[in-house]
């Protein structure tokens, strides 16, 4: 009998510590909603989102050269990250002798710990200085923004991927060879095939990491609310709009703003989320 | 082009690719190490901000993010552990199980100044605990607890079957096998993800600026405000151009560096270890 109480405490237990961020997610949604919606009934979600104009002071809250911002410099940084991240992927799952991918794997996870906040005092100190230099001011720029998030980005999709790829059965690349295809032929006409919904599950979180980024962006994109005109112009994303403002913003509609900001955010990322677990469920 | 010329010209673009990622890693840690290493000595180190944090050292904001990741941890292992346990032990393929993995899985992705807008809204303002270490901290256990539970799950799986059927054979019950038998052999592999787990607390910015604020001092209870080391480099990097500002931003970078390679490096050993005992 005692044994079976401590049995069913321990299991209760267990499974209260497991619904813990289900708990969280939850409380998440409920703060940040709640905080940010009463202003986007207020000034009406069109208005919000398509809003070209964002000035606090006045009370006038458009988040559309943001979302655009954001949008660009994650297609941009993805244009670099995804060609670069999947090649090592395959590098690292089919090629790599061992030597070399018991140091690449090593600085993969290097490449992910690094903080952003150290990313972003990188770019500052040694990607602004050189476009500035060499391409022309202000050097706080979206093609900035989009080197030093496609960096940060790569991690993500060089592990996913390679999982994705390392999960494709042994038989069909014995099939391929026994066809007599050659190594390469093997990767591109039927590994990549057969690993494709894991590899976009990569890229998919990959972009979310790039849409959630803060410090890193805020330290090289120049933070100012306008659609861009060319690569070397700034640019700022919702993330930096939130983090930026929230220092000083007085309680009411402009914190509400930012707080609304941050709900834009989190349905972006949190489609993207279900959107990488289907993909991996697929394969 | 014959598919013997393309395979040869496909993989010298695999090895190019690989060894691009390398080279940036490089760039980014020489780059740090030149321009920052000379500025950490005992006094940056043990030593108290002055003018600002433009002169002196940043003892402070050392212990202040020392402080964040204690709370952050003894919040987030014990939970994470259990959640982990559960997940491999107990859920199966239990409805509930599906559900949890993926609230973890979606926490994981949700971007940190998110979180900072939560731990604001629910810790520093709803709460009232003030921007404070244990608003930062409780924060960052929210942010760290997914990696826990994975690790821990990871760790788990790798504990042979014929363990739990040994611990079951000699008549233990479930929780005594879970709890003396395969904790006792997944112990090193969770204890990875708690290190991992510390590194990325310790170089967290944007959820810290929302909840810790930027108070230069030593933090004296758990209800004070701090500068942690990450926010302290952001807020040196960004004021004006000045060179004392500029030398200990680098200073603080590369001691952020040291923290995460530590992290990592005790990770793998602790691995290698663990894997060789098992054999």
């Amino acid at each position: 009998m005692h044994h079976k109480l401590s049995e069913w405490v321990a299991e209760r237990l267990l499974l209260a510590t497991a619904m813990v961020s289900v708990v969280i997610i939850a409380f998440i949604i409920w703060t940040v909603f709640s905080a940010g919606l009463p202003l986007i009934n207020e000034v009406g979600a069109f208005n919000f989102l398509f809003g070209m104009e964002w000035r606090p002071g006045r009370e006038t809250f458009g988040i559309f050269p943001m979302l655009v911002g954001t949008l660009l410099v994650t297609a941009l940084a993805m244009m670099i990250s995804v060609p670069l991240g999947v090649l090592t992927a395959v590098f690292l799952a089919e090629i790599a002798p061992e030597s070399v991918r018991n140091i690449l794997r090593p600085a993969t996870e290097l490449l992910h710990g690094i903080p952003s906040v150290v990313y972003g005092f990188v770019g500052l100190m040694l990607l602004v200085p050189l476009i500035r230099t060499y391409l022309g001011p202000p050097g706080f720029s979206l093609l900035a923004g989009a080197i030093v998030l496609a960096i940060m980005a790569l991690p993500t999709i060089i592990t996913i991927a390679e999982d994705a790829i390392k999960a494709v059965p042994r038989s069909y690349k014995e099939a391929s060879f026994a066809l007599g295809a050659t190594h390469w032929q093997t990767i591109r006409n039927v590994i990549l095939p057969a690993a494709l919904s894991g590899i976009l599950a990569g890229v998919v979180l990959g972009s979310g990491r790039v849409i959630g980024e803060t410090m890193a962006a805020i330290m090289v994109l120049g933070n100012i609310p306008r659609i861009p005109a060319s690569l070397l112009d700034p640019i700022r994303p919702l993330t930096s709009n939130i983090a930026l403002e929230m220092a000083y913003a007085p309680l009411g509609p402009h914190r509400q703003a930012l707080f609304a900001t941050g709900i834009v955010l989190f349905i972006v990322i949190s489609l993207l989320i279900f959107i990488a677990d289907r993909l991996r469920r697929g394969q | 082009m014959s598919p013997y010329t393309r395979e040869k010209v496909a993989i010298a673009v695999l090895w190019a690719a690989a060894l691009l990622v390398l080279a940036g890693l490089l760039a980014i840690i020489i780059f740090l190490v030149i321009r920052g290493i000379g500025v950490i000595d005992a006094e940056f180190i043990f030593g108290m901000p002055r003018a600002g944090g433009r002169d002196g050292g940043i003892f402070p904001m050392i212990v202040g993010t020392l402080s964040i990741i204690v709370i952050a941890i003894a919040v987030a292992a014990p939970i994470g552990i259990g959640g982990g346990i559960y997940l491999s032990e107990y859920a199966g393929r239990h409805p509930l199980s599906r559900i949890i993995t993926f609230g973890a899985e979606w926490l994981a992705g949700v971007p940190s100044i998110i979180f900072g807008l939560f731990g604001f809204a629910f810790f520093v303002v709803f709460l009232g605990w003030g921007l404070s270490i244990l608003a930062g901290g409780m924060v960052l256990a929210c942010m760290i607890l997914n990696e826990t539970i994975r690790t821990t799950q990871e760790a788990i799986k790798a504990v042979p079957t014929s363990y739990r059927a040994a611990s079951y054979a000699l008549g233990a019950t479930k929780w005594q096998t879970v709890s003396r038998v395969v904790l006792k052999s997944a112990a090193p592999g969770i204890l990875t993800g708690i290190i991992l787990g510390i590194g990325r607390a310790a170089g967290e910015t944007a959820a810290i600026m929302l909840t810790v604020g930027s108070f230069m001092a030593l933090p004296t209870s758990l209800f004070s405000s701090a500068r942690p080391m990450s926010l302290h480099l952001y807020l040196l990097a960004v004021s004006e151009v000045h060179e004392g500002a500029v030398a200990r931003a680098f200073g603080t970078a590369v001691m952020l560096l040291l923290i995460v390679f530590a992290a990592n490096l005790s990770a793998h050993a602790i691995t290698r270890r663990f894997t060789r005992s098992l054999r």
